[in-house]
């Protein structure tokens, strides 16, 4: 993915702003410029707001295959999470054996590396999700 | 409007063709249409071709005046549309091609379907299929197309109690039906032992719950109904269309576990052909993954939301079943060239409606049901065909 195009997204990315509706109060994620729920209304009104960062797993898959890119890290835990704010997202899910991982299953945002760009590597953040409550295991 | 008939039918053999180039593969499939029409290439008045990604599959852009040309047909000067709905290209390029018609427009209009998929590499082909789920939020992640779809079935599996053997009954029912189809890619009947214990492609989905990557065109040609007698005596007509979307990314939608673009789809098209679910006694509904079709039994309102699993693995979708579904092969067996998909769908209906479908022929045919989505359910088409003489 272009450098351009995934830095336009980093504040999402990294610290998982969100956009709120100053017309009826809807969090959505990512941040969207029109409501889908009050369309014209919500025009010019949609504040921008900070995610909490945790929530609980809806569903998951472990991906056995991967694109090229991703291809190091397989087989890993993809996860749709519905975060506390009401929104969901999908992220990895890291630090989590898979046979701890279920749906219902806590989780929190974490800060990490999700990729690099060609062989030289511009290495691109963001979140992935990590079970609540639960010290990473040491390097 | 005026009621619009399918009066020709043609496809390519499905699977890896690498000694056919795209256009062979589009001009093939149209040739045999127009043939099977009884029509000359010069009373076509447009061309509609549904086709996903042949930008990156083949690096060529612009493919609807590359098949009218190499068709012979660029004297013509003709209308000739590339329509993009992922996975549902073809089945949209059909509802494209139905307006058309039933809009005075034009009379004879061919929609195609064409895709060539395995000049890249399965990993490659892989990363192409999982750009029709959100690029940003989705893909970039680390989702890929099939672990989509394998978040639907594990919340399927735990909200509804769809069991591994429900899904695998799917693949086992679809090859069954392949093995009577001539044309399908896979022929071969395979056991649930086997879907069950297939290699992980992303769990719980395995390798025999995925369709294949395929080459492969379609082509029907369509006309206004009072002139369908002309050219055959079984014209199929069109008697409902129905086109819905939805969120782009599968996070976003109210529930996984239910397309809403397929219920509101096959709502349109069924309530513009004034027939109900019960009507319906066979379809091809599209089965990108085993999960898939059982969702999609469900959201056609043949069963109950949450039966669709134990409906298939008790046989009731199977050929003479309640409702005969993907009697073809589905996109598992009869393969899955993406943009030619909902067209090879159309043509399996109009194969039963004629009764011409041999040994996987549905005794009662009378109403058929295509069913064809785009991406993880962001667009849905579904068209009602019946007999129109
Ligand atoms: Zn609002």
């Amino acid at each position: 993915m272009a450098i351009p195009r995934f830095w336009r997204e980093t504040p999402s990315r990294y610290n998982l702003f969100a956009s709120k509706c100053g017309n009826c109060g809807e969090v959505h994620f990512p941040p969207r410029s029109v409501c889908p729920s009050c369309h014209r209304k919500s025009i010019g009104r949609m504040k921008s707001i900070k995610l909490c960062g945790s929530g609980k797993i809806l569903s998951y898959s472990v991906v056995h295959d991967a694109p090229e890119d991703f291809e190091m890290q397989k087989p890993y835990i993809i996860a749709i999470i519905e975060m506390k704010d009401g929104v969901r997202l999908t992220a990895p899910i890291i630090d989590c054996d898979e046979c701890d991982i279920d749906i219902g299953l806590e989780v929190e945002a974490s800060f990490r590396k999700l990729g690099q760009e060609g062989k030289a590597g511009v290495i691109h953040y963001g979140y992935k999700f990590r079970p609540l409550n639960t010290t990473p295991p040491e390097k | 409007m005026r009621d619009v008939a399918i009066i020709g039918i043609g496809e390519t053999e499905f699977g890896e063709l690498w000694n056919k180039s795209f256009r062979e593969i589009g001009i093939e499939a149209g040739f045999k249409a127009i043939e099977d029409a009884g029509i000359t290439s010069q009373q076509i008045d447009a061309l509609y071709i549904g086709n996903m990604s042949a930008g990156k599959f083949i690096e060529q852009e612009h493919v609807a005046p590359l098949v009218a040309d190499y068709s012979g047909l660029a004297d013509m000067h003709l209308p000739a549309v590339r329509v993009e709905a992922a996975g549902a290209s073809g089945g949209v390029a059909l509802a494209t091609g139905y307006m058309a018609v039933a809009s005075g427009m034009y009379n004879i209009v061919i929609v195609g379907g064409a895709e060539k998929m395995t000049d890249v590499g399965d990993t490659q082909a892989l990363q192409i299929l999982s750009a029709t789920a959100d690029q940003e939020w989705e893909s970039v992640f680390g989702a890929t197309f099939p672990s989509l779809y394998a978040m639907m079935a594990r919340r399927h599996m735990h909200v509804y109690g769809t069991t591994r053997e429900n899904l695998a009954a799917v693949a086992v029912k679809n090859h069954r039906n392949g093995s009577l189809n001539p044309n399908a890619q896979y022929r071969r009947e395979i056991s649930m032992e086997m879907v069950l214990n297939a290699p992980p492609v992303a769990t719980p989905l395995g390798m025999f719950d995925c369709a294949p990557l395929s080459d492969g065109g379609a082509a029907v040609v369509l006309c206004p109904m009072d002139r369908a007698k002309k050219f055959t005596d079984t014209p199929i007509q069109i008697l409902g269309s129905g086109i819905a979307t939805d969120t782009l990314a599968l996070h976003n939608r109210r529930d996984i576990c239910t397309m809403d673009a397929t219920v509101i789809a096959g709502k349109r098209a069924l309530h513009q052909a004034k027939r109900t679910p019960k009507d319906v006694k066979v379809a091809e509904v599209h089965d990108n993954f085993t999960i898939a079709e059982i969702m999609a039994v469900e959201d056609l309102r043949f069963f109950e939301k949450g039966k669709g699993g134990a409906a298939t693995e008790e046989g009731l979708t199977a050929l003479n079943g309640e409702v005969s579904v993907n009697t073809s092969g589905g996109l598992k067996a009869r393969g899955q060239p993406v943009g030619a998909t909902g067209v090879a769908q159309a043509i399996e209906i109009v194969r039963q409606l004629r009764g011409e479908a041999d040994k996987r022929q549905v005794d009662d045919a009378t109403t058929g049901l295509i069913h064809n989505v785009g991406g993880t359910g962001a667009t849905a088409v579904v068209h009602i065909l019946e007999r129109g003489d």
